[in-house]
């Protein structure tokens, strides 16, 4: 057994729901005046560690802090999107999730007792990973701490908790309590991970604002030896539980995710109460194929919530990320996963403002792209706890009537709304893209996050776009190049320490060894690719700009105006 | 395309009749009910969002709201 295999091995013995970290005096405490570090991440959620994995690869010094010193307690956050699986893949954690998560694209949606539709969220095959994982949240954390843990430039401090912030107009002051008592540490910036109820925002007296819902749910996780496939299982109105919704997600581990709609008068203590939640979870099994299964409980959890977001994810120097900056429903879980989709979007910009690439004003985008995305969850959000939820009778009414026709009827069933579930936002309409001056068909329009597609390399091993992809910036060109961009390609000229990889893609064979052969053509057909295409991906691989035949020049200016230099 | 406002009905007493007969026997919720699918279904007979939402204004429209 080789060393990675016994690696593996102890990692899998690891019990992450248990696993604590120890508090280690850092030198800072002891230094006689506050040490200044470029960035420090508050809060090692899955945003928090994400940032911090992130910075780090792009060889950022990070102080990552937490106030506890364990991972999420209960599952929480359990399902994982594609886009967010291709984050971890570029964190080099991805392969670990996938292996672990159940993967699943298909859902079903009852009403009363009878299946309405059923549907595929990745009809076509040629991507490397599923529309979905279920994953506990203590896992996807455990596994990103597992990553940050190997790269030595991130300082991970737990047990620090931030009690102080103060902005000075060059850095930020921070005022930490650790078990050994208080310390300062500045910061060029700040990110606040730290959750819905960021200590960051409050203490910077700032507040999330929006639209709270008076419904309660109930999420139990069991642990149960029946195999359930792996979809998304949705009922409204079941007759095991009446009036109420319930969604039903298969777990790692033998666990099952039930989460049932209370009502907004539900006692929230009488319903945790064991006995009354191990009721409800038999009246479910009785009214499948499971009947008397035993069953254990594993978490419970009673909640509310609200669709709300800060006016600005940007103070200064402080960015806010994740929970911390905006809040959505559970249903088209869309929590986690634009929390990790902001971590992207935030890393490789603060990453360029700390390396002189890019002016600080770009850290403005980041507010600008992720409140726009923010508020496309938060639309979705809403939409769906309405249907889900009716707020009045007339609500109600229609809700029920389109139940009632998607059973017939094919075209009522795209009114059904159990959640509309998490894809990255398109940024169309960020200052960083530029305007396409030529057609193309599809959806991979400037502002997208690149879509992947198999390739094969020169060297027969199979690859995909994603991967191939540089951790800067990338150009992606169909072959045949027209002789004259491959001329200038050397008068190409960038910001200093800036790297552009290129890529270049062909459907003819034999394939040369600076050749990706798209041999199914998929990818030539997702992009609209014709000979000479081109398109230019940011560090977190969104699209922002494209050329039918580009010259050196355009891409060129393309790349500065994504860095907002011009 | 705009919302029609003209009359466009090919015949329009036979289309009133049979919008009363339809609710025939119903109690006032069934009939609710029955609008309420009736609307889903010409909605989208009709498709397109833009006279969609020129209809939901002008049913609005027309519905007097008290002062406040």
């Amino acid at each position: 057994m080789g060393h990675s295999d016994s690696l593996a091995l102890a990692r899998q013995a690891t019990d992450y729901q248990k696993l604590e970290f120890e508090y280690r005096r850092s030198a800072d405490q002891d230094a006689p005046d506050p040490v200044m570090r470029p960035v420090v991440v508050i809060g090692a959620g899955p945003v928090g560690l994400a940032l911090a994995v992130d910075l780090a690869q792009r060889a950022v010094p990070v102080v990552l802090v937490d106030n506890d010193n364990t991972l999420s307690t209960g599952s929480r956050a359990i399902c994982f999107a594609k886009r967010t699986l291709e984050i971890f893949d570029r964190l080099g954690c991805g392969d670990r999730m996938v292996e672990k998560g159940v993967s699943w694209s298909v859902g079903r949606v009852f009403f009363r007792d009878e299946q309405l539709f059923r549907f595929d969220l990745q009809p076509e095959a040629g991507y490397h990973r599923p529309a979905f994982i279920n994953l506990q949240q203590y896992y996807v954390e455990g596994f990103l701490a597992d990553r940050a843990r190997e790269l030595p430039a991130i300082d991970m401090r737990w047990k620090n908790q931030v009690t102080g912030i103060e902005r000075l107009a060059d850095f930020v002051r921070l005022t930490i309590n650790t078990p050994e008592g208080d310390y300062l540490l500045d910061a060029r910036y700040v990110a606040a991970c730290d959750g819905a109820r960021s200590a960051a925002r409050q203490l910077l007296g700032h507040e999330t604002k929006g639209r709270i819902f008076r419904d309660r749910f109930l999420i139990a996780d069991i642990r149960i030896k029946e195999e359930m496939p792996a979809e998304r299982w949705f009922w409204f109105d079941p007759a095991f539980h009446p009036n109420q919704s319930v969604l039903l997600h298969r777990q790692p581990d033998g666990v099952w995710r039930i989460d049932f709609q209370l009502g907004w008068d539900a006692d929230p203590n009488e319903e945790k109460r064991p006995e009354k939640i191990i009721a409800r979870v038999k009246a479910l099994l009785a009214h499948s194929t499971m009947g008397e299964s035993e069953f254990e409980l594993e978490w419970a959890s009673v909640y509310t919530f609200g669709c709300l977001r800060m006016d600005s994810f940007r103070h200064g120097r402080v960015l806010f990320a994740g929970d911390a900056a905006h809040g959505v429903s559970p249903f088209g879980a869309r929590g986690a996963n634009s929390g990790i989709q902001d971590a992207e979007n935030l890393a490789w910009k603060l990453a360029a403002v700390l390396k002189g690439h890019a002016p600080e004003e770009i850290l403005s985008t980041y507010a600008a792209e992720r409140e726009y995305a923010a508020d496309e969850n938060i639309l979705n959000s809403t939409r769906s706890t309405d249907f889900i939820t009716p707020k009045s009778e007339v609500s109600r009414l229609f809700r029920d009537a389109v139940l009632e026709l998607a059973k017939t009827y094919a075209f009522a069933r795209a009114l059904v709304n159990s959640g509309r579930l998490s894809l990255p936002a398109t940024l169309c309409e960020s200052p960083l893209n530029t305007p396409d001056t030529e057609a193309f068909a599809g959806v991979m329009v400037p502002g997208a996050a690149a879509a992947d597609a198999p390739l094969l390399r020169h060297d027969g091993k199979a690859s995909w776009l994603l991967a191939e992809l540089g951790a800067e910036f990338t150009l992606l060109i169909a072959a045949p190049v027209a002789q004259d961009f491959l001329e200038q390609k050397s008068a190409l000229t960038l910001p200093e320490g800036v790297a552009l990889k290129l890529v270049c893609v062909t459907r003819a064979k034999p394939l040369t060894a600076d050749e990706l052969g798209d041999e199914q053509g998929l990818l030539m057909r997702r992009y609209d690719l014709s000979p000479g295409s081109a398109y230019l991906f940011r560090p977190d691989q969104h699209v922002c700009a494209r050329w039918r035949n580009p010259d050196a020049k355009s891409v060129a200016a393309a790349l500065r105006h994504a860095l907002a230099l011009d | 395309m705009e919302l029609i406002t003209a009359q466009n009905l090919q015949a329009p007493d036979d289309f009133y009749e049979a919008l009363i007969e339809v609710h025939q026997g119903l109690a006032p919720e069934q009939s609710h009910a029955l609008n309420a699918r009736l609307i889903l279904l010409l909605a989208n007979h009709v498709g397109e969002q833009k006279v969609l939402s020129q209809a939901l204004l002008a049913a609005r429209g027309t519905i007097q709201t008290s002062q406040h």
